[in-house]
């Protein structure tokens, strides 16, 4: 069975297989995983598609009494909520918002997180040293109460503010964890030859340090976009998230904070749950199938 | 040994001086100040900027700081301004509902875990191993809100098998044995969701631990002596790969503190998480900064404490 495969493409037997065939190989041997990922593309890009061209947000957020929780079925395919608002509109517009303002807190404390990870990895001395402490004191500290804190103090709140209040606690993890990989793979020989060579430092981390280390930060980055997922809808739960003129799915779980919504009106906080549930679930499963992809001693196929 | 935790005390205290400063000068740029709360019409604004004067929140800040932490130092952390209670106090006493709280979730986390690990590790590979690690990625992935608010749902209001909100009932009478056991009850909930929340670390360590002994020189050794698979199993490979699980225990107790903001939230249980919550939302900033500091001392000690059990455990690690 497994040299069939083999035989079927020769370049496996010839070379070793490169970062996008290990993936690729990882991903059609673990079917749920190849699922999840074809799953999640498919919702992420639904959702966009869906609450750019077929919400109208004015008309979505107009409250009208007499609508007041109703029930799924007719008008509304999932009911409305206390403002008779429907909610799956808003599910829709909270998971747009929700994946955007995780995926702009990935890119930022991931670009940030990467830099300062090579800098001090393959550098080492004083950056070093004054990086590591920052990051331990960032580690140290209860991130979570310091974020709201900070939302709270912020004059002018806006999404763009809460980004940046995210990002400000969450780059030390990836920094951290390039920076020990980069450490270790600039004591192996080719960089060695490349640093004897009289190659530019700037030159070394970018064209043989990173790619080598690709694997680990995609990784790195998948499993942090599902914590931001996580995070952001546990702090727009508490209040203390996204702005209430923007909709997230933590928003609309928060709902249920009222216990009579917690009790008769599931339908306007479980959906929303739910959703979160399931793209938490997809990401992390696609993220795991990508480490053990980028792990040899890991792998299944 | 003494060496390593006097030197990690003395690391400790630059980073709490940081914090303070920080959630210090955070607190003074919050909107409002103590006496925001008392303005009614009435109110003779002379006599609100004489309060604040005498409140000393017209110095300069570091004035305010330094006096701040030599209060702080002699146990004063201040008024609360919504309770008009002393926040020592007042936080003294949710920090033992927390503290019972915590209790229960750690002692149900790791009866949770470590049995599971174990199993997974010895029949690796089998349905039951692939089960657990199904069992651990699941718990992982979920966001302690969504479990929580589902569990409220379910077996507090559904099934009616818990109390959904306090942490007793005001009919007990206090020191009496209902009243204790009300008390539990009321606790067992949010403490199984932490629980089930916090396995997924100690389980994946045992089970890749045990996988590892499995092919150690030591376990051959004693295979080829004839002792049983069981016996090796209960007496050479748990005792080497369950003692590192005692380090979690720091971790753990760090975990359970960023957790306890949302799950004394939303299983309304007054700790100190819920106490930061309503806090916030009132701008009762004595008592924010007051918790702050607590829960980054606490997160500190937690570390600390973990590193301590590390060097017992394996005395590789020690710093010389």
């Amino acid at each position: 069975m497994a040299k069939k495969k083999y035989k079927k493409n020769k370049t496996y037997v010839n070379s070793p297989p490169t970062g996008i065939q290990v993936v690729f190989r990882e991903f059609m041997k673990d079917r749920l995983a190849l699922f999840s990922l074809v799953g999640l593309v498919a919702v992420i890009i639904g959702v966009f598609i869906w609450a750019f061209f077929f919400i109208d947000q004015d008309q979505l957020m107009r409250v009208s009494l007499r609508d007041k929780f109703a029930v799924p079925g007719d008008k509304f395919l999932l009911g409305a909520d206390e403002g008779g608002k429907d909610i799956i509109g808003q599910i829709i517009v909270g998971a747009k918002n929700s994946l955007l303002i995780a995926i702009s807190i990935t890119i930022i404390t991931g670009v940030f997180g990467v830099v300062v990870g090579l800098v001090c990895g393959y550098f080492g001395g004083w950056i070093d040293n004054m990086f590591m402490r920052i990051i331990d004191f960032f580690i140290t500290v209860p991130s979570l109460m310091l974020i709201i804190v900070f939302v709270t103090v912020v004059p002018k709140y806006t999404v763009a503010s809460f980004v940046l209040i995210m990002s400000l606690f969450l780059w030390t993890g990836t920094a951290r964890l390039i920076r020990s990989k980069a450490l270790s793979e600039s004591k192996r020989d080719y960089i060695q030859a490349s640093k004897t060579l009289g190659t530019n430092d700037f030159v070394i981390i970018v064209r043989e340090l990173l790619p080598n280390l690709s694997s680990i930060i995609i990784v790195e980055l998948t499993l942090n976009f599902a914590g931001n997922v996580g995070i952001e809808t546990g702090l727009s739960y508490l209040g203390f998230g996204l702005p209430m003129s923007t909709p997230s799915l933590g928003t609309l779980v928060s709902n249920a904070n009222n216990p009579l919504v917690l009790q008769q009106y599931w339908w306007v906080w479980l959906p929303a749950s739910l959703f979160i549930l399931i793209m938490m679930l997809g990401i992390n499963y696609v993220g795991q199938a990508l480490r053990r992809s980028a792990d040899a001693r890991q792998r299944l196929g | 040994m003494w060496k390593t935790i006097v030197r990690r005390f003395l690391i400790m205290i630059p980073q709490l001086f940081v914090l303070s400063v920080i959630i210090f000068i955070l607190a003074k740029f919050m909107p409002g100040d103590p006496f925001t709360g008392l303005i009614t019409p009435e109110t003779d604004p002379a006599r609100i900027a004489e309060l604040q004067e005498k409140a000393g929140l017209n110095d300069p800040w570091h004035i305010q700081y330094v006096r701040w932490v030599g209060n702080a130092i002699q146990g004063d952390l201040g008024l609360s301004y919504t309770y008009k209670r002393d926040v020592a106090a007042l936080i003294g006493e949710r920090a033992l509902n927390t503290f019972w709280l915590s209790l229960l979730s750690v002692i149900l986390l790791y009866l949770i875990a470590i049995p599971l690990g174990i199993l997974a590790g010895r029949y690796q590979n089998s349905f039951l191993d692939k089960s657990i690690v199904f069992y651990s990625f699941v718990t992982y992935a979920i966001p302690t809100f969504v479990l929580s608010l589902v569990f409220l749902f379910i077996f507090g209001y559904q099934l009616h098998w818990f109390p959904t909100n306090g942490s007793v009932n005001i009919e007990h009478e206090a020191g009496s044995l209902s009243y204790y056991w009300d008390k539990f009850y009321h606790i067992i909930l949010p403490s199984i969701t932490y629980a089930i929340l916090g396995t997924t670390g100690i389980i994946q360590y045992l089970r890749s631990e045990i996988i590892d002994a499995k092919s150690m020189d030591f376990v051959r050794t004693a295979r080829s002596k004839g002792i049983p698979m069981r016996k090796v199993y209960s007496k050479h490979i748990f005792r080497n790969s369950l003692l590192p699980i005692a380090a979690f225990l720091g971790f753990t107790i760090t975990g359970l503190l960023g957790g306890s903001i949302f799950i004394e939230t939303i299983f309304g249980y007054p700790g100190m998480g819920q106490l930061f919550v309503s806090s916030i939302s009132s701008r009762d900033y004595s008592v924010i900064t007051a918790l702050v500091m607590l829960f980054g001392f606490l997160a500190l000690l937690g570390s600390l404490l973990s590193d301590i059990i590390m060097s017992i455990v394996d005395p590789r690690i020690r710093i010389e």
